[in-house]
C-alpha cells in the first residue's frame, strides 16, 4: 500500500462527519469564534440530507416545509461561508487518545489532536436475514435511497419494502417517484409503524401496506427474482399454509438503524443501552457533553431519531462545545441552550416522540449516575 | 395491485387507510353545509406529529393549530375560501381542496409529485384512499409553480359524489374527445 | 426485470432532469462502457445492467449492492489490479479497467 504524507489540522474543534448534526454543530461553533474543521469519509457533505427529497415536518425552526435535499445544501452553503474547513474523502480510522487519525483520499494520512471533538457519525441501517438475503437484489432502504437519490440508479423494478416505519413509508414514495413499481410493504407488527399521512400516501397510490406479514424468502439464480412472505401471529411466528409468492426482483430492508458509535468506543467513552433509540448510546448530559469532557456527540449516533432533532443536538454540542473553551458568556449560553432544548421538546412531543424522550431521559440520568459514582 | 380488504375499516394505524369514522371525526374536515357552498380545503391529517406548516402559510388564518405543535389542524371553515396554498405546503401531502358545487361534476385538486406531469384534457383513472380505481377523471388543470416547489397541483373534475372519494389517479393514456 | 427498464433516472420530479454530458469510459471485464463523470463505480455497472460484483470464495455465491454506503463490504471489485475496492463508494474515472465476477483473494 503507498503511504502518503501526514497532513496536519490545527482546529480547535473536530467534528467527525458532515451531516446535518455535524454541519450544525460546526456552524454554531463556529460563529462563537471557534474555529472548526470537519471530516466526512464521503465525497460530498450532507449525510443523510443528500437523499432526502421529500419535504421536512416540524415548525418553522425546523425548515418545515423544506426538502430534505435543500435544508442540507443551505447548510453546507453557511458551513463554508463561516469558514469552517470541509475535509472529504477522509474516514476517521480511529481516536487514540486524543489523537484523530484519518485517511485522505486513501492517500494520506491526517492526524489531529484537537483541543474538542463532536462525534456526528449518524447511524447505519439494520438487516434481517432470510433465504436468499445475500442474492443481488435485496438491499438496505438506505442503499436504495443513496442509489435513487443520489446516484440517479434505479435500483429495481418490482420492489418488495419490508418495513413500515416512516423509512420504509418514505422509500416506497421515493421508489415510485424514480419510476420504480412498489409490489407491496410488508409489516411484521400488527399495525403501521410510521406515520399516518406517509401511510396514506403509498395506500392511495395502491400499494398494499400487509401488516402480520414478514419475508420468507428471496428466490432466484444470480438476482432476486421472487419472494415469498407469510403471516405471523403476535409473536412473529409463522402461519402454516400462509405463504404468499411475491413477483418482485428487488428487496428493501428499512428494519431500524443503529448508531455508528465505533469512535466514541475507541475513545473509551461510556454507553448505556437504549433500545428505544436503536441501541448502545454514548452517555451524554444535555449540552451533548459525552463521559469524556473533551468529547461531545449529537445526531443519529446519540440516538436513532431524524434531521430536525440532529440539528438541534449539533447546535447543542457546538455551543457546549464553543462554551467550555471560555468562547461564549454564560448568558448567551444559557438562552441558546434553552432554545435548542425547548426545539427538541417540541420535536419529541405526541406520541410518536414519546419513546424518544422516554429514551433521552434515561441518557442523560445515566450520565448522572456516572459522575455520581466519581 | 389494488385491494379493498376489509382491513382498511380498521383505521389509519393498522391499515394506512383514514376510516369513515376517522374522516368524521377529522378536525380538519369541512361540514357537509360548507361543503355544499364552494371550494374548501379537506385536511386529512388526524395524528399528533409535529408540524404546522399549514397553519404557518395559510394568507386567511384559516387553520389552527396552536402552541402546541402537534395537535392536529383544525379547519377554520368559515374563513377557507379554497385557494389552494396549503395544498403544496403539507409535508405529508394530506391536504385536498374540492369543489362539490358542480351540477353535474365534482372538482378534486390534489399534489403531485410524479413525471412526467399529466396533460390537461387527459382523462386519467381516479383512485379512492385504498388505490382503488372509481371513476375516470378528466384532467382539468395542472400547475407546477415554483412557489409550490416542485409539487404540482393537479385538478381532475370527477362525477357528483365522487369528490370526497377520489384522492389520486393513473394514467390511462386516454385523453377527451 | 425487463430489457427496457432503463436504469438511468434521466428525469425525476424533484431532482430535475439528469445531466449527462460529463462522461468516460471505463473497462469492466474488459468491456468498454460509458459511465457518468464522478459517479461511483457500481452506479455505472447497474446502469449497464450489470449486478454482479463479486462471488464468494466458499459458496461461489453472487454479491452485488446491500448498504451502498461502504460498511458491508458486497459490492467488492478489482480495479486497475488492486483488489478490495468498495466500488459502491469509490468514484469511476477515465480508462479505469474494472474486474466483476471474480472470487479470487485480495491481491496488491
Amino acid at each position: 500500500m503507498r503511504h502518503g504524507r501526514t497532513r496536519s489540522v490545527d482546529s480547535d474543534i473536530l467534528v467527525v462527519g458532515a451531516g446535518p448534526a455535524g454541519l450544525a454543530a460546526a456552524i454554531e461553533a463556529s460563529e462563537h469564534g471557534a474555529t472548526v474543521s470537519i471530516v466526512d469519509e464521503n465525497a460530498r457533505p450532507g449525510g443523510q440530507l443528500l437523499k432526502q427529497t421529500h419535504r421536512f415536518f416540524g415548525s418553522e425552526r425546523h425548515q418545515a416545509g423544506t426538502r430534505g435535499i435543500d435544508i442540507g445544501s443551505r447548510l453546507v452553503a453557511t458551513a463554508r461561508d463561516r469558514n469552517v474547513d470541509l475535509i472529504l474523502d477522509t474516514p476517521v480510522i480511529g481516536i487514540f487518545n486524543g489523537l484523530v487519525v484519518a485517511v485522505n483520499d486513501n492517500r494520506h494520512f491526517l492526524s489531529t489532536r484537537p483541543r474538542r471533538i463532536i462525534l456526528a457519525t449518524g447511524a447505519a441501517e439494520n438487516a434481517i436475514s432470510f433465504p436468499g438475503w445475500s442474492l443481488p437484489g435485496v438491499i438496505t432502504a438506505g442503499a436504495a435511497q443513496t442509489f435513487v437519490n443520489v446516484h440517479r440508479i434505479r435500483v429495481g423494478e418490482n420492489i418488495v419494502v419490508v418495513g413500515s416505519g416512516n423509512v420504509g413509508l418514505i422509500v416506497a414514495y421515493q421508489l415510485m417517484q424514480a419510476g420504480s413499481n412498489v409490489v407491496a410493504i410488508v409489516e411484521a407488527m400488527g399495525q403501521v409503524g410510521g406515520w399516518g399521512v406517509h401511510a396514506a400516501k403509498i395506500r392511495r397510490m395502491g400499494i398494499p401496506i400487509l401488516t402480520r406479514h414478514t419475508i420468507t424468502e428471496a428466490a432466484g439464480d444470480t438476482h432476486v427474482e421472487q419472494i415469498t412472505v407469510h403471516e405471523v401471529d403476535d409473536r412473529l411466528n409463522r402461519l402454516p399454509g400462509s405463504e404468499k409468492a411475491l413477483e418482485a426482483d428487488t428487496v428493501c430492508l428499512a428494519v431500524g438503524m443503529s448508531p455508528r458509535s465505533h469512535l466514541a468506543e475507541m475513545a473509551d467513552c461510556a454507553f448505556t443501552d437504549v433500545p428505544e433509540l436503536g441501541g448502545t448510546i454514548p452517555i451524554h448530559n444535555a449540552i451533548m457533553q459525552t463521559s469524556i469532557r473533551s468529547i461531545y456527540c449529537a445526531g443519529d449516533v446519540s440516538g436513532v431519531e431524524e434531521a430536525s432533532t440532529a440539528i438541534e443536538e449539533g447546535r447543542l454540542a457546538g455551543l457546549g462545545a464553543a462554551f467550555s473553551l471560555d468562547l461564549v458568556e454564560s448568558d448567551l449560553y444559557e438562552r441558546r441552550a434553552a432554545i435548542c432544548m425547548k426545539a427538541l421538546d417540541d420535536l419529541r412531543s405526541g406520541p410518536f416522540g414519546q419513546q424518544r424522550k422516554t429514551g433521552k431521559d434515561a441518557v442523560l440520568r445515566e450520565y448522572d449516575e456516572y459522575y455520581k459514582n466519581r | 395491485m389494488n385491494t379493498t380488504r376489509t382491513d382498511d375499516c380498521q383505521g389509519i394505524r393498522k391499515s394506512g387507510v383514514l376510516s369513515k369514522e376517522e374522516l368524521e371525526n377529522c378536525k380538519g374536515m369541512p361540514s357537509e353545509e360548507r361543503l355544499k357552498r364552494g371550494p374548501i380545503a379537506v385536511i386529512e391529517c388526524s395524528e399528533e406529529i409535529p408540524c404546522n406548516p399549514c397553519e404557518a402559510n395559510c394568507p386567511r388564518d384559516a387553520i389552527d393549530i396552536g402552541g402546541v405543535i402537534t395537535a392536529p389542524p383544525h379547519l377554520l371553515e368559515q374563513k377557507c375560501v379554497g385557494c389552494g396554498l396549503c395544498i403544496s405546503r403539507c409535508p405529508g401531502l394530506a391536504i385536498t381542496v374540492v369543489d362539490l358545487t358542480g351540477e353535474r361534476s365534482d372538482k378534486v385538486s390534489l399534489p403531485y409529485e410524479f413525471c412526467p406531469l399529466p396533460e390537461v384534457g387527459e382523462i386519467v383513472h381516479a383512485m379512492n384512499r385504498t388505490g382503488k380505481i372509481v371513476c375516470d377523471a378528466e384532467v382539468l388543470t395542472v400547475k407546477n409553480e415554483e412557489r409550490n416547489d416542485r409539487t404540482a397541483i393537479v385538478t381532475l373534475l370527477v362525477p357528483n359524489g365522487y369528490g370526497m372519494e377520489v384522492r389520486f389517479f393513473a394514467r390511462s393514456g386516454r385523453r377527451r374527445n | 426485470m425487463t430489457a427496457a427498464f432503463d436504469k438511468r433516472i434521466t428525469d425525476h420530479p424533484i431532482l430535475g432532469p439528469l445531466d449527462t454530458t460529463e462522461q468516460c469510459t471505463i473497462f469492466v471485464d474488459s468491456k468498454p462502457l460509458i459511465a457518468r463523470l464522478g459517479e461511483p463505480i457500481l452506479a455505472a455497472l447497474m446502469a449497464n445492467d450489470i449486478w454482479i460484483t463479486r462471488f464468494t470464495k466458499k459458496l461461489g455465491a453472487p454479491r452485488g449492492l446491500f448498504c451502498g454506503i461502504g460498511l458491508c463490504n458486497d459490492c467488492l471489485v478489482f480495479v486497475d489490479g488492486l483488489g478490495c475496492v468498495r466500488s459502491c463508494v469509490t468514484a469511476v474515472e477515465e480508462d479505469m479497467s474494472i474486474e466483476t465476477r471474480t472470487n479470487e483473494k485480495r491481491r496488491f
